[in-house]
């Protein structure tokens, strides 16, 4: 007898499958295209729905919650405006590489071109800054194509997927089957680096004499931080992280050499620049790491690993590419490296470098400083806490002096750098993450970006820390104007346009902090610490001013890094 | 160095506007681009004719393979290859030179698809650069406009000696 299928509802099956794909947490935001699923929504008991204040919140909140897990972060929002506000979110997505699906509503297909009301090719407008994109056109297809998104979105090299949702096919009915498998000619990931290459990669490092791991977001992602460490650990390697890469790799390991690029500490780039075999592990070789690219580790010889083939040779060209899931990859080279290579002339090079230029900034002028507060902040939470930072220089200072220790603690808009990431990407991390303090810094124009969304933390008792970072200035901007553009201040300074940021902390509901004493830090920080009923929030006034250190700029070399800020004296 | 790339990709929805997207937003050049069924209804071949340096290519066929929707991607440049492109070409003819413009059209092995008392329309099948070459020679005469369909390309089967038994049994039956 033929087994019969069950006849669902778009709606039902669209909720059938998110359950089959283990969805826990639905970030949205309703309007007239999702009506239906809402209105399903209602009798659904398996998943939390987090209702938003802005769709652009929902899309980093998925990202948070994706970034601090590793599962898929997922997206629920209506037609024409509710979609395109996603776009900043799935474009950051793409750029990082963060596994997100989201669903968008969309007018009925007989409609669709009609200019209707709501309307949005949103298909079309997201193809560029998406992994791939779905228009379910008949509801036969529906179970499969979001079978094929979540597969898509998590698998490979992980990023964000869109499925369109015209209300028509939400609204029919069809027999329901959920495709066990997903079969896709266009498709197929490649998980094992060849055998080959990385007998290769081997037989390098055993030689090398100078050799650094560079490490990317890849090993994260891909969970390969155990295997990077018993690479380094087994082999005596000096390990430099990307902006992403930060707590692939202990950070308070004598191993680790801290960030390298742009704002990186002068050891890892020095590093960089004279080392003679570069293995770059999940990282893609980025205009921020690399400078100028002529002048990029010219003397070494450069294995490069990552899941994606066109990261391979599109920036750098390598001398051996390995096109695999670098967990694996990382799993096999260690097996395969027999005896370390000896390398304590380079350590003893690099510990030269470390006392040469160490990260410096003013302490004992009574001003209270971004650093010192992140100092206070690792000491307070001993690298263990999950910290979301917005873009900028607080950003840059959160990378030099937060000591992460874990995988996924570090989550940030890198690739895209979008201000107004931390408050919603931490809401979405703070929903999964319970055990360990979540919190987001921004500065006081990121801030701003998407303020909205405290209301979203506040009634639902997520105890996260919000520190805002006020130095009246878009400071990273105003960096750049006084070093690059005749320090023409043009549209930085918020000095008179800031709002009372403890009053509007206290307006959302929040116990509030204000101070521009460093002694007040601690008391701050430790009474925070304390709040676990919901969130809490601090405004430092720091010094207006300062500037992020070392900084090589933008396309220049290691020789052009500038460490301090240039006495006027100086100058002449 | 001009590549031709052909690239078999699913029939489906927005398919080829992934394809344009990419090309437009990497910046890759593009001198043309086609694209039709193939024997089997599902797939779709585009044959893309590019032009970059040999990393700019490699990033191109990559980038192409990265997409979800590409099923199989062959950079045909430098393997033997049959490759064919159709024009429609119409051109003013005067009194007096109408037999010229035919006679150019017959060494171009063109037919003659059109005609009326001021122009001349002339269709020309054959690889790209015979093209160009009747555009040159026809540019003379004045082009009143032009269509062209873009290169299609197959690869060449691989040329295998046959077999003399084998010849003699195919003569016998």
């Amino acid at each position: 007898m033929k087994e019969t299928k069950p006849v669902m509802s778009g709606a039902e099956i669209f909720f059938e499958c998110l359950k089959r794909e283990k969805v826990e947490i639905v970030f949205g935001y309703p309007g007239g295209a999702t009506l239906k699923i809402y209105e399903k929504l209602y009798d659904v008991d398996f998943l939390e729905h987090i209702l938003v204040r802005h769709e652009q919140g929902a899309a980093h909140m998925a990202e948070g919650y994706a970034k601090a897990t590793g599962k898929v972060g997922v997206v629920l929002v209506t037609s024409g405006p509710g979609a395109t506000n996603t776009v900043t979110g799935i474009a950051d997505a793409y750029m990082d590489s963060v596994p997100i699906v989201v669903f968008t509503g969309q007018v009925p297909t007989h409609m669709i071109g009609n200019d209707a009301f709501q309307e949005a090719d949103i298909v079309g407008i997201t193809r560029p800054i998406t992994k791939h994109n779905f228009l379910v056109r008949d509801i036969n297809e529906l179970a499969s194509s979001i079978r094929k998104a979540f597969y898509i979105a998590s698998t490979g090299r992980p990023g964000p997927v869109l499925v369109d949702l015209p209300k028509d096919v939400i609204n029919s009915v069809c027999e329901f089957e959920y495709p066990e498998k997903v079969e896709m000619r266009g498709y197929k990931p490649n998980l094992l680096g060849h055998q080959n290459q990385i007998k290769k990669a081997a037989e390098r490092i055993k030689k090398a004499k100078r050799p650094l791991l560079y490490v990317g977001g890849g090993v994260i992602m891909s969970g390969g931080n155990r295997e990077l460490r018993l690479l380094a650990k087994e082999n005596n390697l000096p390990v430099t992280m990307t902006l992403q890469g930060l707590g692939a790799f202990p950070m308070s390991d004598p191993q680790s050499l801290g960030m390298l690029g742009m704002h990186g500490t002068y050891w890892a780039n020095q590093a960089v620049n004279n080392c003679d075999l570069l293995v770059s592990l999940g990282a893609r070789f980025d205009d921020r790491v690399t400078g100028k690219i002529d002048a990029f580790a010219t003397g070494a010889y450069k294995i490069h690993v990552d899941i994606d083939p066109t990261c391979i040779d599109k920036n750098v060209i390598v001398d051996l590419p390995i096109v695999g899931d670098v967990k694996h990859v990382l799993a096999e080279l260690a097996a395969e490296i027999s005896s370390p290579p000896k390398i304590d002339e380079w350590w003893e090079q690099i510990h030269k470098w470390q006392e040469e230029c160490p990260l410096h900034y003013e302490k004992h002028d009574g001003k209270l400083r971004t650093e010192y507060i992140l100092e206070r902040l690792n000491e307070f939470t001993k690298g263990e806490a999950v910290i979301v930072t917005d873009v900028g220089q607080h950003q840059m200072w959160t990378s030099q002096y937060y000591k992460f220790n874990h995988p996924r603690s570090h989550l940030t808009s890198g690739g895209l750098g979008t201000m107004g990431f931390s408050v919603p990407a931490a809401i979405g991390a703070a929903f999964a993450i319970k055990d360990r303090p979540v919190i987001s810094i921004s500065g006081d124009g990121g801030f701003q970006m998407n303020m909205q969304e405290l209301i979203t933390a506040v009634y639902h008792k997520l105890p996260i820390k919000f520190i805002i970072i006020n130095n009246s200035f878009l400071g990273m901007v105003r960096q750049w104007q006084e070093l690059f553009h005749a320090e023409k201040y043009s549209f930085t300074d918020l000095s008179d346009s800031n709002p009372d940021f403890q009053k509007l902390g206290e307006a959302f509901g929040m116990k509030s902090f204000s101070t521009n004493r460093p002694e007040e830090v601690d008391s701050i920080l430790e009474e925070m610490m304390q709040i676990n009923d919901g969130p809490s929030l601090a405004e430092f006034r720091v010094e207006k001013e300062d500037m992020v250190f070392p900084i090589i700029p933008s396309g220049a070399t290691i020789e052009e890094m500038m460490t301090k800020r240039l006495n006027p004296k100086e100058m002449i | 160095m001009k590549h031709t790339i052909s690239v078999l990709v699913e029939n489906q929805f927005g398919t080829f506007n992934r394809v344009v997207t990419m090309f437009s937003g990497k910046g890759f050049n593009v001198h043309s681009m086609s694209i039709g069924e193939t024997e089997s209804p599902e797939i779709s071949r585009m044959t893309i004719v590019t032009e970059g340096d040999d990393k700019i290519i490699e990033q191109v066929v990559k980038q192409l393979n990265r997409l979800i929707d590409t099923i199989k991607v062959v950079d045909l440049s430098g393997s033997p290859k049959v490759e064919r492109e159709l024009a429609l070409i119409t051109v003013y003819y005067q009194k007096g030179n109408r037999a010229d413009i035919i006679s150019v059209s017959n060494i171009f092995r063109g037919n003659i698809v059109d005609i009326n008392n001021k122009s001349i329309t002339i269709e020309i099948t054959g690889p790209p650069d015979k093209i160009e070459a009747a555009v040159n020679v026809l540019e003379g005469y004045g082009i009143k406009e032009m269509a062209r369909s873009g290169t299609v390309a197959l690869k060449r089967g691989e040329q295998v000696k046959a077999d003399k038994k084998e010849l003699q049994q195919n003569i016998q039956v």
